[in-house]
C-alpha cells in the first residue's frame, strides 16, 4: 500500500480547542436544523394551497409561544449558516485563509448572525403591535 | 508533495468516491439561496398584513410564484447535497449508509414537490 508520508489528519486527543472548531460544527447544526425546518416552509406553502380554513390553522400554529420559540431559532440558525456560508464562500475563493484573518471572519460571522436574529424580530414585533 | 495515492490521481474520486461536482453544485446552491432567502424573508416583512387574501395574492403574482419555486427547489437540493456529507462523515457501516441516503433523497423530492405543487396551485388560481 501507500508508503507516502502523509500528513495525520487532525488528531483530537493534541488538538488545542479553539473557538473556530466550534463554529465550523455550529456551521453543521444549523444546516441540518435547517433542513429540518424546511418542513415549515412546506407546511407553511400547502396551507394557503389548502384555502382559507387550512390557512388559519396554520398561522394559530405558527402564532403559539412554543412556535414562536422555535422560529426565532431556526432564524439564528438560518442568520449563521447564512453568515457563514458567506464565510466559506470567501475561504473558497481562497481569502481570508489566515489564522487571524478567520478568527476575524468568525467573530463578525456570530455578530452578524446575532444582530439580524436580533433586528428580524424587533421589526415583527414592531409590525405585530402596530 | 501530493497527498493523493497515484490510484487516486488516475480516478480523480476523492474520499465520497465522487468527482468535483458535488462540492461545486453545493457552492452554486449555496450562491443562488444567498439571493432567495433574504428575498423571502424581507418580502413577507415587506407584505405586513398575513391573513389569508393578502398572503395568497402576494404568492400568485408571477414573479412571487417563479421566485417561490426556485426557492423551495435550491433550498431542497442544497439541504440534500448538505445532508448526504453529514451522513457520509458519521455513517460508516455501508448498508446503514445507502439507506439513510435513499431515505432522505426520497424525503427531499417528495417535499419539494408538494411545496412546488402547492406553488403552483396558488399561482395558477387553483386554491379553493
Ligand atoms: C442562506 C444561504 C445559505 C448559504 C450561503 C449556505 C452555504 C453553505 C455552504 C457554503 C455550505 C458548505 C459548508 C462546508 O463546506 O462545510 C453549506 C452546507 C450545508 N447547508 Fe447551507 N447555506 C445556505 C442555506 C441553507 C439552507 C436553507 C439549508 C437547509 C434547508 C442549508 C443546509 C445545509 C446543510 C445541511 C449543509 C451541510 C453541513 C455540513 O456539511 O457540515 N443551507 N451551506
Amino acid at each position: 500500500m501507500a508508503t507516502h508520508e502523509r500528513p495525520l489528519s487532525p488528531h483530537l486527543q493534541v488538538y488545542r480547542w479553539q473557538y473556530t472548531m466550534a463554529l465550523s460544527i455550529l456551521h453543521r447544526i444549523t444546516g441540518v436544523t435547517l433542513s429540518v425546518g424546511a418542513l415549515l416552509l412546506v407546511y407553511w406553502l400547502s396551507a394557503i394551497a389548502a384555502g382559507a380554513a387550512a390557512y388559519e390553522r396554520a398561522a394559530a400554529f405558527f402564532a403559539h409561544p412554543l412556535m414562536r420559540v422555535l422560529l426565532v431559532a431556526f432564524s439564528f440558525c438560518f442568520f449563521y449558516h447564512f453568515a457563514n456560508g458567506v464565510r466559506h464562500l470567501v475561504w473558497d475563493l481562497g481569502i481570508g485563509l489566515e489564522r487571524r484573518q478567520a478568527r476575524l471572519s468568525g467573530r463578525v460571522a456570530i455578530s452578524v448572525a446575532v444582530a439580524l436574529t436580533i433586528a428580524f424580530w424587533l421589526v415583527v414585533s414592531l409590525r405585530d403591535a402596530s | 508533495m501530493s497527498l493523493r495515492s497515484p490510484i487516486g490521481r488516475v480516478l480523480g474520486l476523492g474520499a465520497a468516491h465522487e468527482g468535483v461536482s458535488h462540492w461545486w453544485t453545493q457552492r452554486v446552491s449555496a450562491v443562488a439561496l444567498l439571493g432567495l432567502g433574504p428575498w423571502l424573508l424581507i418580502s413577507l416583512l415587506v407584505l405586513g398584513a398575513h391573513d389569508y387574501a393578502t398572503v395568497v395574492q402576494w404568492a400568485a403574482r408571477p414573479w412571487n410564484a417563479v421566485l417561490l419555486v426556485l426557492t423551495v427547489a435550491t433550498l431542497f437540493y442544497h439541504s440534500y447535497l448538505g445532508v448526504q456529507v453529514v451522513v457520509e462523515d458519521y455513517v460508516s457501516h455501508k448498508g446503514a449508509k445507502v439507506a439513510a441516503l435513499l431515505t432522505l433523497k426520497f424525503l427531499h423530492v417528495v417535499l419539494a414537490a408538494i411545496a412546488i405543487f402547492a406553488v403552483l396551485r396558488v399561482a395558477l388560481g387553483a386554491a379553493p
